[in-house]
């Protein structure tokens, strides 16, 4: 693999992240909530499309759309009977329901459906490439995940700046108890936000069923990619979450380029440099303040 | 000074394990301890510090890793080796609190989870024949080379019994020391401690090494325990388990409380020994036990019964008397 | 007279703290009714006690005829109670316009719409898209009752409107105030200025540790009187 093509990919690669990352973005920037059964929720969506495939004989892109509701509604009945209740009891309870979730889910998955691995056919789109050079090749299928990131993410954006909901969700994430004292109903806003947040994460699990081969313990590593590549992009912004995912991607494919041991190394250095740098700005500019003001 | 002399006379006579208890519980006991080690060190990061990590790991696997350097690598002794590691641990903990603890909240934890990661890797690539590399290593030889089973047995239980005792006192006189009201300030309010001249990074730095330097310490004792480790999997030392444990024990136990990590930690304690051999239905019973508490107990054990019947057994904390009406 | 909120023997606690103490109160409609006090002294917890922003202990809110005590806040909204919250509380990074819209979330019937606010506060006109946090002390007072209006509430209850304003800024404020008090909307404003709460108030009511201790309309009440009451000078069991 060239350098050009180390990059090529591990924007490609972003995608993945980005579109796996959207729900953790959402849910963090609303509620404050680290959701550590994320992954999970994304490999319920993939099994689910596993059973659909298999007895429903359709393809994995068709079984999204009933996977896609059912999620919505799994999310919302999710927030209003366990993490609503979390979150009043304190900020980091809900840690502990969402460990006890993925902890659950997990093993719950493999009693179901034993811990074999898995996969789903993302039909011709996933064994097609195009040959931009002779050495570059871009799988369509991961361009297409990359354009479904985008999607799902603009549609976010669009959505918080455009609709009701989206200003009822960024007031409440502003002050909550204002936002209750002009009428808007917390609760039913944080729900709606996690029913799209596990719906992306269906999302999500479905195409990185179609794109890698899965099992119930899966995806713990890509766990920790999505919130590094929402801590990248900055946490409460959902654009951001995409270019985190595309330097993370980048970073690792470059890591992997330098010595194949290195790709998840390679994205961990950038993310604790992006991180120390960000501080260092933060600080630099706060005593440049401050000297200006007293100096 | 009723509790605190409970608590004095419980360590003496846990003392005298080895002397009464047969090979199996000091084994478990021993277990017991670094599960109380880090229970107690991630609630004084959360609970007391306002800092959530959910990379403690990356010190239980340096102690881990520390110790079987220098006991494998340079001959020394492995305890003394232990020691080392554990203040080794301390020391990383310094320039790694100097990056993070300028970051917020969510950043922060994921960026604990990334440090923690990334050593593990590192470990992992180590040419160094006693680090071992992917596949792990073991302190069996230095052990074995000084010691019979029986006295690594009996000498890792008072080692372990004794890293515990020693941080409870130190995690104790932290609290009740003018840094213990600091951290309780900014706990309540961060800005307005530090408008009164709380240093709130120092405090937030001491905790962060002492932190540290308590799970090198578990780490240590996890290695003198199970004498194998590995870098990477679900069982490694620098797993992303151990933190889900520590999760579960500070807030089943009561999050915030001196008391709490312990209970919790006897309950994760006897959850594994006596909870079902199935590894799948352990972890459901395991993550059941962590949601219902979350939704019906979230105060935890000790956090609950303080709360309804207004105890409070060791003098750490502050509460307000209501007399205020009585105008 | 009818009255559209009851207080009935309210008791508000800050954690282990009592800040309203067995306070009963009843506002008619239409009427303009003054909270006046020092710091301190139970208002904007009772303020927000009405508007379901802070749980009482113990006591009885009615509005309306209903009894609003253990519904949650964004029901009250929805039943015509709305809070102009003490230090404005916008939302720092949505426009002026979106601070309004987000208000109309209640959806009860009413002739407050965006251009109807902006109407009564020509000032916001050219700030409609810029975020509240960028706004001037009175812009952000203007929005804050504006996006209260666009509930289309039945009571409206004003939180220290004056608070750190220019008085000339504070003069157009009650200038606002007061065409709304014409208009029919019921009103309870706290405020620390007892001068401007006696310029506008049918009725006024002093707080003191919790406590009313005096109650009545401005004209029966001297100024000697409130600030006895204001202060506490007369205190009961008070030795001087």
């Amino acid at each position: 693999m060239t350098w050009v093509d180390a990059v090529v990919h591990g924007i490609l690669l972003g995608g993945v992240y980005a579109l796996l990352a959207a729900g953790l973005a959402l849910m963090f920037g609303v509620m404050r909530i680290i959701n550590l059964a994320h992954g999970s929720f994304a490999l319920i969506g993939a099994y689910m499309a596993l059973l659909l495939v298999e007895h429903v004989h359709i393809s994995a892109y068709l079984a999204l759309l009933p996977v896609l509701p059912g999620a919505l509604i799994v999310g919302y009945v999710l927030q209003r009977s366990m993490l609503e209740r979390s979150l009043r009891a304190g900020p980091l309870v809900p840690l502990l329901t969402t460990f006890g979730l993925l902890v659950v889910i997990a093993n719950l998955l493999q009693e179901f459906f034993s811990p074999d691995v898995h996969s789903l056919d993302a039909g011709r789109i996933g064994s097609t490439a195009w040959n931009v050079t002779s050495s570059l090749a871009i799988p369509w299928f991961d361009a297409l995940t990359l354009g479904v990131a985008f999607a799902v993410l603009g549609g976010l954006q669009l959505v918080l700046r455009y609709t009701q909901l989206g200003r009822e969700l960024r007031a409440t994430a502003e002050d909550a108890e204002t936002a209750e004292l002009v009428g808007v109903d917390a609760r039913a806003v944080y729900a709606r936000a996690t029913a799209i947040a596990i719906a992306t994460a269906a999302l999500a699990g479905v195409f990185y069923g179609m794109r890698t081969s899965f099992d119930p313990n899966a995806g713990a590593s890509e766990l920790l990619f999505a919130f590094e590549a929402v801590v990248i992009g900055g946490i409460g912004s959902l654009w951001g979450t995409l270019w985190g995912g595309i330097v993370l991607g980048v970073a690792q494919n470059v890591g992997a380029q330098i010595n194949p041991e290195y790709f998840a190394l390679g994205g961990h250095v950038v993310f604790l440099a992006v991180l120390v740098g960000r501080s260092v700005l933060q600080v630099g500019r706060v005593r440049l303040l401050l000297l200006r003001r007293f100096a | 000074m009723s509790f605190t002399g409970v608590v004095v006379a419980l360590v003496v006579v846990l003392a005298f394990g080895p002397v009464v208890l047969g090979a199996n519980t000091q084994n478990n006991l021993i277990q017991l301890y670094f599960l109380v080690i880090m229970a107690m060190m991630w609630n004084a990061l959360a609970g007391y510090g306002g800092l959530v990590s959910v990379g403690q790991q990356a010190f239980i696997g340096l102690g881990a890793y520390g110790a079987v350097f220098f006991s494998v690598q340079h001959g020394l002794n492995p305890y003394v080796s232990m020691l080392l590691a554990t203040l080794v641990g301390g020391a990383v903990a310094i320039p790694i609190a100097a990056i993070l603890l300028w970051l917020r909240g969510g950043a922060f934890a994921i960026a604990t989870w990334v440090v923690a990661e990334a050593f593990a890797i590192l470990v992992s690539l180590d040419p160094n024949p006693a680090i071992g590399g992917g596949t792990g290593t073991s302190a069996l030889l230095p052990f074995n080379l000084r010691y019979t089973p029986d006295q690594r047995l009996h000498y890792t239980y008072w080692a372990a019994l004794g890293a515990v005792a020693v941080l409870l006192v130190l995690v104790w006189v932290l609290l009740r020391s003018r840094l213990g009201g600091s951290l309780q300030a900014i706990r309540d309010d961060e800005e307005a401690a530090a408008s009164l001249g709380v240093h709130v990074l120092l405090g937030k730095g001491i905790l962060f090494v002492v932190a540290g330097a308590g799970c090198a310490a578990a780490g240590t004792i996890v290695l003198a325990w199970q004498l194998s480790i590995l870098p990477l999997g679900p069982d490694s030392v620098f797993g992303i388990n151990w933190t889900a444990r520590m999760i579960f024990m500070v807030l089943v136990g009561g999050f915030g409380t001196f008391e709490g990590p312990i209970i919790g930690a006897v309950a994760l304690y006897v959850l594994q020994t006596y909870g079902p051999n199935n590894g799948v239905w352990y972890f459901v019973l395991l993550g059941s036990i962590a949601i219902g508490f979350a939704l019906l107990l979230p105060r935890g054990i000790w956090g609950t019964i303080q709360e309804r019947f207004n105890v409070q057994l060791l003098p750490v904390g502050y509460r307000l008397r209501t007399g205020v009406d009585k105008v | 007279m009818n009255a559209l909120l009851t207080v009935e023997r309210l008791d508000v606690r800050h954690g282990l703290l009592p800040a309203v103490r067995e306070v009963s109160l009843e506002i008619g409609d239409g009427e303009t009714f003054a909270l006046v006090g020092a710091n301190g002294a139970g208002k904007t917890t009772l303020l927000r006690a009405i508007a379901g922003a802070h749980p009482p202990t113990a006591g009885r809110i009615v509005f309306g005829g209903k009894d609003v005590t253990r519904l949650p806040a964004h029901r009250r909204v929805k039943l015509g109670i709305a809070l102009v919250p003490e230090g404005r509380r916008l939302f720092p990074n949505l426009t002026v316009e979106e601070n309004l819209r987000v208000a109309g979330a209640a959806r009860r019937t009413g002739a407050w719409t965006v251009d109807a606010v902006l109407d009564v506060f020509p000032l916001l006109q050219p700030l409609r898209r810029r975020p509240a946090r960028t706004l001037s002390g009175g812009e952000q007072q203007a929005t804050a009752i504006g996006r209260a209006l666009m509930t289309n509430p039945r009571l409206l209850l004003l939180d220290e409107v004056s608070l750190g304003l220019a008085p000339v800024v504070v003069d157009g404020v009650y200038r606002a105030v007061s065409t709304l008090a014409e208009s029919g909307t019921t009103i309870v404003l706290v405020e620390q200025d007892v001068s401007r709460a006696l310029g506008v108030a049918n009725r006024l009511a002093c707080m003191l540790e919790g406590r009313v201790v005096l109650e009545g309309a401005p004209r029966e009440l001297t100024r000697e009187q409130v600030a006895e009451a204001y202060f506490g000078l007369r205190r009961r069991g008070a030795t001087a």
